[in-house]
């Protein structure tokens, strides 16, 4: 596939504040990227940036091959056949539904622009809303007529920016997933940016964890969350905790839970000192275990209980239990480690390095 | 007392007081019912179509004016970066501090045959008497600029909130959608604007069907003029409250826009969440047409006009500031402050039992209360005059007859009714500010102080009355300031040979006297700009919550 959006180097400063630093990633046509990271990392500008609203300091922005942000130069964001969600729908509220979808259809005759609203308000399942005005809509009505107004114009990159954040939080991965079908279906290639993982795995083929202004992983959600490559994406991807260990070999570490194996190499040195994490799913309830461990608090989370266990050593890990074994806090029970992926940091390697 | 007793007394208190209020009004509005008399035929034969159109011309060319400026204004101060935009963003409000009769004579004044302008234009031409062509101010064009110049700031203010208000996504949604600014511009922001600016709009067009100063000193035939001329000319009182019962009815269809307008605007927020706005920087020539743009209005609304008044005051500085002027300015602010005194009580008591006792009766009756900003001077003072003088004679009659004596008049002629018509004109603006500061104070902060065991009367004390204190003092102003400035209703009700500063300053104006009337005019522009420096302060404030 071609390459439909490069991101090349792009740095975003105000002020000789550098908000954005050496981000560079590609996206293929039809393919759905994400920029996923906590709130003020920079995701939004980049995303800004790429509509065109932010100027670039440094590196370039390029679709379709076309270099259409660099230093000295910023095309229009009217002139980049980008469309664009916003997190507030932002539709016009003087504007019916199907005239909202129509706005970006100028240059079609009447029959045509007619024809194309009617075939995105039926993708996305808002026929019967289309005389009807923007504040007659709930929240998800509006969200789909923003998705199929910014879609109307059939635009290069379509860009989402936390199109789910003011939607009820059980509703976010469901109508991501939506999303991500209708965009398929279409084979659009978009950019969605989101601080919600969930959001992220449900919708996108492609993640890039972005944390102060840089990109720390670039990969797909399993490879996130089994294989992060540093501390950050390791904590900021689901649970789990930290626990110090030894190197044991090229491909193993031992830890106070015993020992853990990668499928690759890790590339620390033997009896190194090192970091491993630990998932809440890689530590197994087991009577028959004589590894020991106290438990410290519990959270019901319906199918599982998520126990807070405390090792001999004091150290705390988490610990993912079916709910039909129920343990009281203080009780002592059985553990055993089974993990599929080795995560190894050199111990005292600091979140930000990569 | 129960609370469902309670509640009684105060929507039956609530709707008296509003009746009463609104009786002026529903006076007139009752002359649509009382058959034509002669003086009526006469008028509908003879000068009524001139008010007619001359009043409609005058609302277009408003319009027209009003537009121009404070759309044009509001897009620039709000969406553009130039030099000097911060100043713009307030200074353009000055022209609200000039009443339009000051206005019109300073330019008659400055723009005549023997006016600084002419003069000069023939110094360096050499030209004399009847050579040239020279626009002549006193004309339904030049009323219509005049009130424009003042008026503008009504459209300005509301169509820049508006602006601020969209959201910057809908804006950036056009921009991604294939529209360049300009097309961004009519397409969405404008659109979204009009409610604003139709409310805006309404506002200056209901001031224009109330001036009387302007089209009285340009001699333009409109409504007020005539119905002055029915009152005072023919001495015909059906006849007057017949033409002021047509002029409330061009008010009211301003008032179904007003509203309209306002209740439309709802729909049009787009978002919570707001940017900080980015304004487009404009550079070369395009600033230098921002800047200029931005600058005539003020220019001509304020400077020019202001800077005319003082060089008038100066030339007779030593003669005017005797005990006759001090007495003016004594009347004037005294009756002032015992007008806005009385509306802020007025306006405490039925904002207070509105919020206590939401009934429909109770929310009408405020509404009615708060109509009178709507309808001009001239016709409030019709509408007071004739029931006061019913009143009198009947006072009068029934005591000749049981007592064998004479009251003469009681009301009419007073202070005391004055102050009603100034009451029923007025309300409306201390109204609106008390609603608008006990609108902040969210239901669960009562409840809050209620279940640390404050009473209602503590509430109010501790609560209520410290969080309301910049309103109050804001109403108490801006009621002032509109009752200095106000000319119609005081021309025809204060009593005899009561002057007050606006009349005095109409009056020596109407005499060409223009250099003796400027202190008192340059005194009412001042205290005008009180009311702007509130509004402004507002502006700024609302300006650094916006810049994030």
């Amino acid at each position: 596939m071609p390459i439909q959006l490069e991101v090349r180097d792009l740095t975003v400063a105000y002020g000789g504040r550098a908000i954005v630093r050496a981000v560079s990633f590609e996206l293929e046509a039809g393919t759905i990227g994400c920029l996923l990271g906590p709130s003020g990392c920079g995701k939004t500008t980049v995303l800004r940036a790429i509509a065109g609203f932010e100027p670039v300091t440094h590196g370039a922005i390029l679709i379709r091959g076309r270099e259409v942000s660099g230093p000295d130069h910023t095309l229009a964001p009217e002139a980049r056949r980008i469309g664009m969600v916003f997190q507030d729908f932002a539709l016009f509220p003087h504007l019916t539904v199907a005239r909202n979808v129509g706005f970006g259809l100028r240059a079609l005759h009447r029959r045509a622009r007619a024809e194309r609203v009617d075939e995105l308000l039926e993708l996305v399942g808002m026929q019967q809303a289309a005389q009807q005005y923007p504040h007659q809509l709930s929240g998800g009505m509006q969200q789909r007529v923003a998705l199929a107004r910014a879609m109307a114009p059939r635009p290069d990159i379509l860009l989402l920016d936390e199109p789910f954040s003011s939607m009820d939080a059980d509703l976010r991965e469901q109508l991501a997933r939506e999303v991500g079908e209708v965009l398929r279906r279409d084979g659009v290639t978009a950019v969605l940016v989101t601080h919600d993982q969930f959001e992220a795995f449900a919708m996108a083929d492609q993640i890039g964890v972005l944390g102060q202004g840089r990109i720390h992983q670039w990969g797909t959600g399993f490879d996130l969350y089994h294989e992060p490559a540093d501390r950050f994406v390791a904590d900021f991807i689901g649970q789990g905790v930290i626990l110090p260990g030894e190197v044991v070999d090229a491909l193993r570490v031992r830890t106070e839970l015993g020992r853990v194996a990668g499928a690759h190499t890790h590339g620390l040195q033997a009896g190194d000192a090192a970091e491993v994490l630990i998932r809440p799913d890689d530590l197994i309830y087991d009577e028959s275990s004589p590894r020991r461990a106290t438990v410290v608090a519990r959270a019901f989370r319906g199918a599982e209980y998520l126990y807070t266990l405390r090792l001999e050593s004091g150290t705390q890990c988490l610990c993912l239990v079916p709910s039909h074994h129920q343990h009281a806090i203080g009780d002592n029970i059985g553990i055993r480690l089974e993990a599929t992926h080795l995560v190894v940091f050199p111990r005292g390697a600091a979140g930000a390095s990569a | 007392m129960n609370t469902h007793s309670a509640s009684r007394l105060w929507s039956a208190g609530i709707v008296s007081v509003a009746l009463v209020l609104a009786l002026p009004v529903l006076v007139i509005a009752g002359f649509v019912f009382v058959p034509a008399g002669d003086t009526w035929r006469h008028l509908a034969a003879t000068v009524l179509p001139d008010y007619v159109t001359n009043s409609l011309l005058l609302m277009l060319g408003v319009t027209v004016g009003t537009l121009i400026g404070g759309v044009g204004t509001a897009w620039l101060t709000s969406m553009c970066q130039f030099p000097g935009r911060g100043i713009f963003e307030w200074a353009l409000l000055l022209p609200m501090a000039m009443p339009a009769y000051i206005i019109a004579y300073t330019y008659t004044g400055m723009l005549d045959f023997a006016g600084p302008v002419q003069t000069s234009l023939r110094g360096l031409t050499g030209w004399g008497h009847g050579d040239y062509w020279f626009p002549e101010v006193r004309s339904l064009g030049g009323a219509a600029l005049m009130l424009s110049l003042v008026l503008y700031p009504y459209v300005y203010l509301l169509t820049r909130a508006a602006f601020l208000s969209q959201s910057l996504c809908v804006l950036d949604v056009s921009r991604t959608l294939g529209n360049g600014p300009w097309q961004t511009f009519w397409r969405v922001a404008l659109p979204l604007a009009r409610p604003a600016i139709a409310a805006g709009l309404s506002l200056a067009l209901m001031e224009t069907l109330a001036d009387y100063g302007t089209v009285q000193y340009f001699g333009v035939q409109t409504f007020t003029t005539g119905i002055f001329r029915t009152w005072y000319g023919l001495g015909d009182p059906a006849g007057a409250a017949q033409l002021s019962a047509l002029l409330l009815s061009f008010v009211l269809v301003l008032i179904a826009l007003e509203q309209s307008s306002r209740r439309h605007s709802r729909y049009h927020q787009t978002s919570q969440r707001h940017q900080a706005i980015r304004r487009h920087r404009l550079r070369g020539w395009r600033a230098a047409a921002a800047v200029a743009f931005s600058a005539l209005p003020l220019l001509f609304g304020f400077l020019i006009p202001a800077g005319q008044l003082a060089a008038w005051a100066a030339t007779i500085a030593h003669t005017v500031y005797d005990t006759r002027f001090l007495s003016l300015v004594f009347h004037s602010l005294g009756l002032a402050a015992v007008a806005a005194l009385a509306a802020l009580v007025f306006a405490v008591l039925l904002a207070y039992g509105k919020r206590l006792h939401p009934s429909s009766a109770v929310r009408a009756a405020v509404r009615l209360a708060g109509l009178g900003y709507a309808v001009p001077g001239t016709v409030i003072a019709i509408g007071v005059i004739i029931p006061f003088a019913w009143l009198d004679n009947t006072l009068d009659a029934w005591l000749r007859a049981t007592f064998q004596v004479s009251t003469g008049l009681l009301l009419s002629g007073t202070l005391a009714a004055l102050l009603f018509a100034y009451l029923v004109r007025f309300l409306a603006v201390a109204l609106q500010t008390v609603e608008a500061g006990l609108g902040k104070i969210r239901p669960s902060m009562d409840e809050a102080a209620r279940s640390m065991a404050l009473g209602p009367g503590q509430v109010l004390r501790r609560v209520h009355l410290p969080m309301l204190k910049g309103s109050l003092i804001t109403a108490l102003l801006l009621v002032f300031v509109d009752v200095l400035k106000e000319l119609p209703a005081t021309l025809i009700l204060r009593p005899f040979n009561f002057n007050t500063l606006a009349v005095r300053a109409f009056e020596l104006a109407s005499d060409e006297r223009l250099a003796d009337s400027a202190p008192a005019a340059l005194t009412i522009v001042l205290a005008g700009l009180i009311p702007v420096i509130l509004l402004s302060r507002s502006i700024t404030r609302s300006r650094d919550a916006h810049s994030t």
